[in-house]
């Protein structure tokens, strides 16, 4: 099962080039992925991955053919599906000894660790947005495509802040995950200055003894005097989120996982060629291009970069010219990856699914070195504990 | 003069047509192209006024004056079309199949040719203007951008914002001659009037790269700096020169400022504060005016050459991208 793709074919002769150097990728992928599924992809939930992760890392490839060409580099991508955290550790080793320079994952964070852990390679974390792997798990030459959580919660704190609308009432899910994120929003929340009016816990349920939970009027009525601005849920499987916006008790927008979202990309973006981006998705792919598809797109154009630059290797100057590039992802501003914890520092767009709504950082926000570093961790929190090259 | 202007829009009609060209003789319009109104707005730039618009093909960008400076081509977007407009009229006379999602082009020297970046099909577009049909595609690198023939209409550069290159095509095989690489998200072309050297807008970059003509190497990057804004925020597109190729004149995109450049030195001589997201650049015949399309606060702003000073920002259409000055 396993598919090696030739993308770019030898092509120096066409420009007088050296002999080209060989970049093999190793994309390691969940052999039963549960998010795949078709009941799932259909719903199409905000920040949900919409399909593979080859797709955007060969549309990215594919785009970059005249770079490669005439640096005389040549990538192939070989994508392996494993079944648990021991096989995406034996594919890693197994990446490496094949002469791998770097190996992409779209993994659940234990399995991505395991990865990580047994190979000296650069690992992309393409599609986890766990804080824990930016922080007490992070690891040397692990890089992060996807915003972490904390980046979507302060993207989305600090519009809520632009707009004042302050108060906020937090439904948290019982996924989980849900858990942890409604902790780091809830951590958003306090940075940026907003009021949590109450937090309650929510559950998908029928049953009149569990109406407390279950009911949307109920969980949105006023008790008391607390009245709020929004509704901050936290769904990590999404269905409630979903049923959410509209039947609130009174009339507020529904923010976090369903009605206004921080995500990396959004296929309605209109500016800074981010619509000949999603084109070029969709014609290759046939379906709309999701902030996960962007995240391995971004992985492939960071990949190409560094390739580019250092066309004859070895590995070690290519794990360099990744780690300390500047890459354009058509987000408008050049984008690099934080020395601190190997996330990709980028814009976050503020999505209802049919347009973009803003963009973060938000205007007047600022940082003394790069706006960006206003979204997630900073250096100076040290939560990433390990020495990074 | 500005009266007869003025009662043109009054009456129109095919009998002011005379009036109309005799007006135009003396006159100084600007026509700034606007991609949410499709229109091109007018502006009177002797009376620094907003005297009406043109509607046009649907998502106006770039606009040309033909050769013979009697039409105006616009290339619209959402009509997969350039619109030919007759600058006597002010009307839409014609309409070219120049294919899908149009953005920007050039014209050969001799008018025939109409060269085309086709940003979704990452190739170089020969359109022949006079049967309305594709002579030529050449493959280049993702998401073309800026074009531009150069005088002797043998060559044809063209951006690839995705490749970061600079494509050298030979116009009359469709060969690539050379690809240049530049930096980061090459946009805007401007050729020294003595053809030796090509200077290419990176807008990831806050520079612009400078190609010795003769061998195709970057012999210099001017990278430019604004008090008060970071390098990220300064995103150069559109670029322009004097005729005596002494000075360029750069927009800085979010940075909200056009840079004086002096050509032999490289070095910047001065920042003019326009309005947001300055995108575009274009010289009156004089090189007393600079006019610079704000693409962000849906405004263009005059700038004096001389003085280097703003003279004053005139409301156009929505999301305005070029302009043309015909005089």
């Amino acid at each position: 099962m396993r598919r090696l793709i030739l993308v770019a074919l030898l092509a120096g002769a066409a420009f007088g080039a050296a002999q080209a150097a060989t970049f093999k990728l190793t994309l390691l992928v969940p052999a039963d992925d549960a998010r795949l599924e078709r009941s799932r992809t259909e719903r199409a939930y905000l920040g949900h991955p919409g399909g593979p992760a080859a797709d955007g890392l060969l549309v990215a490839l594919k785009e970059a053919k005249f770079e490669l060409e005439a640096a005389g580099a040549v990538l192939t991508l070989d994508t392996v599906p494993v079944a648990n955290a021991a096989a995406a550790k034996d594919a890693a080793q197994k990446a490496e000894k094949g002469g791998a320079a770097v190996v992409l994952t779209d993994l659940p964070a234990d399995w991505t660790l395991a990865a990580a852990d047994a190979v000296k390679l650069p690992v992309m974390n393409l599609g986890d947005a766990s804080d824990r792997l930016r922080e007490q798990d992070c690891r040397p030459r692990l890089l992060h495509l996807l915003p972490s959580e904390r980046m979507r919660t302060d993207a989305l704190a600090q519009t809520l802040a632009a707009a004042r609308w302050s108060q906020v009432l937090l439904l948290t899910g019982p996924a989980p995950a849900d858990a942890q994120r409604s902790a780091t929003a809830q951590a958003s929340i306090k940075r940026y200055g907003l009021k949590l009016v109450a937090t309650k816990p929510f559950k998908l349920s029928a049953d009149p003894r569990e109406r407390d939970l279950a009911n949307l009027k109920l969980l949105t009525g006023t008790t008391g005097n607390a009245t709020y601005d929004v509704v901050w849920v936290v769904d990590s499987d999404g269905e409630f989120a979903r049923t959410l916006p509209y039947r609130t008790s009174l009339p507020r927008p529904v923010v976090g996982d369903a009605g206004l979202t921080a995500l990396a990309w959004s296929a309605q973006f209109e500016r800074f060629g981010a619509p000949q981006v999603s084109r070029r998705f969709t014609k290759a792919t046939g379906r709309p291009m999701t902030a996960h598809d962007w995240a391995s797109w971004m992985a492939g154009k960071a990949i190409t970069s560094a390739a580019t630059e250092v066309p004859k290797g070895p590995a070690v100057a290519f794990a360099k010219a990744l780690n300390e590039l500047e890459f354009d992802g058509s987000k408008g501003t050049p984008m690099s990856f934080r020395p601190w914890d190997g996330q990709l520092r980028q814009p976050m767009l503020l999505t209802d699914g049919q347009g973009v709504v803003a963009m973060a950082p938000v205007e007047g926000v600022l940082h003394p070195k790069n706006n960006l570093d206003t979204l997630g961790v900073d250096a100076p929190e040290k939560l990433c504990k390990v020495a990074r090259p | 003069m500005n009266k007869l202007v003025f009662a043109r829009s009054l009456l129109g009609g095919a009998a002011m047509v005379a009036m109309s060209l005799l007006a135009q003789a003396q006159a100084q319009t600007a026509y700034v192209s606007s991609e949410k109104d499709h229109t091109l707005t007018v502006i009177d730039l002797k009376t620094q006024a907003v005297t009406g618009t043109v509607p046009t093909c649907r998502r106006p960008r770039h606009v040309q004056l033909t050769p013979d400076g009697k039409k105006l081509l616009v290339a619209c977007a959402e009509s997969n079309a350039a619109d030919v407009i007759d600058l006597a009229t002010r009307k839409s006379v014609g309409r070219l199949a120049i294919g899908e999602d149009p953005e920007a082009f050039d014209l050969s020297p001799d008018g025939k040719t109409l060269y085309i970046s086709q940003e979704d099909d990452a190739a170089l577009g020969f359109f022949d203007i006079a049967s309305g049909k594709f002579t030529r595609t050449v493959e280049v690198g993702k998401e073309p951008e800026g074009v531009k023939a150069s005088p002797d209409g043998k060559l044809v550069w063209v951006t690839s914002e995705v490749a970061n290159m600079v494509h050298v095509i030979d116009a009359a095989t469709g060969k690539v001659v050379k690809n240049v690489k530049v930096g980061k998200r090459p946009r805007r072309l401007a050729l020294t009037p003595d053809g030796s050297q090509l200077w290419v807008t990176n807008e990831m970059s806050a520079s612009v790269s400078i190609l010795s003509t003769k061998d195709w190497t970057v012999t210099d990057t001017i990278q430019f700096e604004v008090k008060g804004a970071r390098s990220t925020d300064i995103t150069p597109v559109g670029i322009t020169m004097t005729k005596d190729g002494k000075q360029a004149f750069v927009a800085l995109g979010r940075a909200n400022h056009v840079a004086f450049v002096d050509v032999a030195s490289h070095k910047t001589t001065a920042l003019a504060l326009v309005g947001k997201r300055a995108w575009n650049v274009t010289l009156d015949k004089s090189e007393k005016q600079l006019l610079v399309v704000n693409g962000l606060s849906d405004d263009v702003t005059l700038v004096d050459v001389a003085t280097a000073k703003p003279l004053k920002s005139l409301p156009v259409g929505r999301v305005p991208y070029g302009a043309v000055i015909v005089e």
